[in-house]
């Protein structure tokens, strides 16, 4: 961050930090990685009744260049598994990850040879939500969720 | 046993003495056991010259009899039907074990071609002279046929490295009959899985000379659930929950039309109230999935106004199955038998409600698009597909009736008292992606005028039959008799066997024909249960309707044909 280090050592820092950790959970572009029935709730959260903009998160960008929240929903396989690391791994710092459902979370009650076991085995998650598929709320329980662990790195990391 | 049990088997064993193995009529499916020698000529004997002829090869599919004593290892199963006196035949081929090698069937009906990659993929068995005999759902490199008996549910197998190379599938697999030339140098372009119209997991590789797509290639598998293993290892009442999650969009079909296979083999018939319910949760569902259809095909056009209208109309009748099953999307409301809860008042003018909105969503999204000069632009003329091709791939549901064929299951081979009911089959003309939309926009509203028929007949009555083998007692009767208790008991550990049979079975689901075809040994489990995704056959033909378009149409062409990657890849 160029800020940062314009600001480096100075005690305005630690709270510089946190404007920009207040800023970035207030405008989270998620990349929809949905492949399965998760991803037609994710269709309710952005329809106007649940409507997710209310939390700032409605800006989808199927880009990962543009994105800073990469949104599992929906079982990953074997093949769809190396797909999904490379778009990780395009993503920009900082970023995200939010494991929705059951299947992203542990391969939900698909426990066979073709299904991962949760999404966990090859990118890092920093919320899961439980559920088959999850609740509208549940997704946007979990924004909330990731809204206040930007706030607390922020707060954590000097 | 070569009793010729109607027409069909008598002209067969007339016509082929010496291959027709066996033939037999049970659960009203007439079933051909043939020598794998001559297939191709049993089978196109039975497209071409029989009559009434089978243009329609609607499954084929593998099974493995590796448990079973006085039977060869492998199985091709082939279900065929006629369009125009609606008959069904199953004709079977048996394999053996050192030789599971069969004729293609690829030459007859272009639909072969997929289904039987997926039989290689799943089974191992070879299709000589199949034009592109690979992998279809599993990826490259991975060991084994994981549909044999042989092959644990649980044995996984790492991606190898190489694949991760998004670019390998190659153009060059491409079968391509004519052998033309590009002026100008192409460009390979690669879209999705990760792509907002690929729905997730389906992916494109396609050649192009400037915009236009020379050639195209899908590659499917992107959500391989293993729905069929998972079925030989659940008792029938356990595959339910999977079956939701098949065609996700639209859950409750998919229970319903297995529900009905599995009790087209036990023998039984549900009681009337049931079968009403079930009517209703079917059409309701139809309009959920034409909903998301219609509004993610919108969206991939850019109109994604449609989209709010249509999903506050899906939302409420979400909050119905809500009321009614406890969950919005995978309900997992049917019963072998009949169904879970009764339909409230309170649901029936939840359901008046919502149609409400729906009937305001429909008339505002129709204003915005049926005489909009981009969207017709965009869609007029854009993906056609010929009636003959269309039946050669095996389309059913709203993707074929929009070519012009009027086949729809629940009029021409009617279960649930469908023709009972005062509806209009919609269909179109041209066979291209605005015929496939809007066939779509009109069954939303003769599902709607099925539902308000349903629901001022709703019979009384109970909503699941009283055989102590099938359905659970009461709680009442559990805690207040011994035989309850008993019954409870032997439901709950044995589970609900069917007798030993086979029977397919199928039910118009939103985007088709939903077929079921199961095996069963006399036990808890099913020996094989074979779903016929109803889009398979849609994914199959995309590739060949994208090309001479342009990259955009790829778009509308994918979003008019509904591709549910859950049922597609299972
Ligand atoms: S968690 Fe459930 S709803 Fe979500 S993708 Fe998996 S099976 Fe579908």
């Amino acid at each position: 961050m160029g800020l940062d280090n314009l600001l480096a050592g100075n005690a305005i820092t630690l709270k510089l930090k946190e404007a920009v950790a207040w800023a970035r959970k207030y405008s989270l572009w998620p990349m929809p990685y949905g492949t399965a029935c998760c991803a037609i709730e994710f269709m309710g959260v952005v329809a106007p009744y649940f409507d997710i903009s209310r939390f700032g998160a409605e800006l989808v960008r199927f880009s990962p260049r543009q994105s800073d929240l990469l949104m599992v929903m929906g079982t990953i396989n074997y093949k769809q598994a190396p797909i999904l690391k490379r778009i990780y791994d395009q993503m920009c710092h900082p970023k995200w990850v939010i494991a929705m459902g059951a299947c992203a979370t542990s391969g939900g009650f698909y426990n066979n040879y073709s299904v991962l076991q949760g999404i966990d085995e090859i990118v890092p998650v920093d919320v899961y939500i439980p559920g088959c598929p999850p609740r509208p709320e549940g997704i946007l329980n979990a924004l909330v969720k990731l809204q206040e662990k930007i706030t607390q790195e922020a707060r954590k990391d000097v | 046993m070569n009793m010729p049990h109607n027409n069909i088997t008598k002209t067969l064993i007339e016509k082929f003495p010496a291959d027709v193995i066996e033939s037999h009529e049970a659960y009203g499916d007439t079933t051909v056991i043939v020598k794998k020698g001559r297939i191709t000529d049993i089978l196109r004997f039975l497209k071409e010259e029989i009559q009434p002829s089978f243009e329609m090869l609607i499954d084929l599919c593998g099974v493995d009899y590796l448990q079973w004593k006085d039977s060869a290892r492998f199985e091709v199963v082939y279900h065929l039907l006629s369009l125009k006196t609606h008959d069904r035949v199953r004709v079977r081929a048996p394999l053996s074990e050192e030789d599971p090698t069969i004729d293609s069937v690829s030459p007859l009906w272009k639909a072969a071609d997929w289904y039987e990659r997926e039989v290689f993929d799943m089974f191992g068995i070879i299709f000589h002279r199949h034009p592109n005999l690979k992998r279809i759902l599993m990826f490259e490199g991975f060991e084994g046929h994981p549909l044999r008996k042989d092959y644990p549910a649980e044995k996984r197998q790492q991606i190898p490295t190489a694949e991760i190379d998004l670019l390998h599938l190659s153009l060059q697999n491409r079968h391509f009959s004519e052998t033309d030339h590009l002026p100008t140098r192409s460009m390979i372009l690669n879209i999705g899985p990760s792509h907002p119209a690929m729905h997730g997991a389906l992916r494109y590789q396609v050649e192009l000379d400037g915009e236009t797509i020379h050639r195209a290639v899908a590659e499917i598998g992107y959500l391989h659930r293993a729905f069929e293993k998972h079925s030989e290892s659940s008792t029938y009442t356990q595959v339910i929950p999977y079956t939701d999650r098949l065609n996700y969009l639209s859950s409750m079909m998919n229970n319903v039309g297995f529900a009905h296979a599995v009790e087209k083999i036990l023998g039984v018939e549900i009681p009337p109230r049931a079968k009403m319910i079930r009517v209703i949760v079917c059409e309701l569902s139809r309009i959920m999935d034409h909903l998301v259809c219609l509004a993610a095909a919108f969206v991939d056009l850019g109109a994604l106004t449609n989209f709010w209208y249509f999903f506050d109309a899906r939302e409420k009748i979400y909050d119905c199955t809500e009321k009614l099953a406890g969950a919005r999307l995978t309900t997992n409301y049917t019963r072998i038998g009949g169904v879970w809860r009764d339909i409230s008042p309170d649901i029936i003018t939840g359901i008046h409600k919502a149609f409400k909105v729906l009937d305001k969503a429909i008339l505002d999204v129709s204003r915005l698009l049926e005489r909009n000069r981009i969207f017709i632009d965009r869609t007029r003329n854009v993906g056609i597909i010929s009636k003959e091709d269309a039946v050669s791939y095996g389309y059913t549901g709203p993707c074929l009736r929009a070519c012009g064929v009027p086949y729809d299951i629940r009029k021409d081979q009617p279960y649930y008292d469908y023709d009972r009911f005062d509806f209009d089959v919609p269909v179109g003309s041209r066979g291209d992606v605005n015929d496939r939309l809007m066939v779509r926009f009109e069954e939303m509203r003769q599902s709607a005028k099925i539902i308000q028929q349903a629901l001022t007949r709703l019979p009384p009555g109970p909503i699941m039959i009283e055989d102590p083998k099938i359905a659970l007692p009461a709680k009442s009767n559990v805690y207040g008799s011994i035989e309850g208790l008993m019954n409870h008991f032997m439901i709950v550990t044995q589970g609900i066997c069917p007798p030993k049979g086979e029977v397919y079975s199928a039910t118009e689901a939103a985007n088709g024909e939903l077929g079921f075809y199961i095996v069963s040994d006399g036990g808890p489990r099913p020996y094989r249960v074979r779903c016929r995704p109803p889009c398979f056959p849609l994914t199959a033909s995309s590739e060949r309707l994208v090309e001479g378009g342009m990259i955009a149409d790829l778009i509308a062409i994918v979003g008019s044909l509904n591709i549910v990657v859950g049922e597609l890849d299972r």
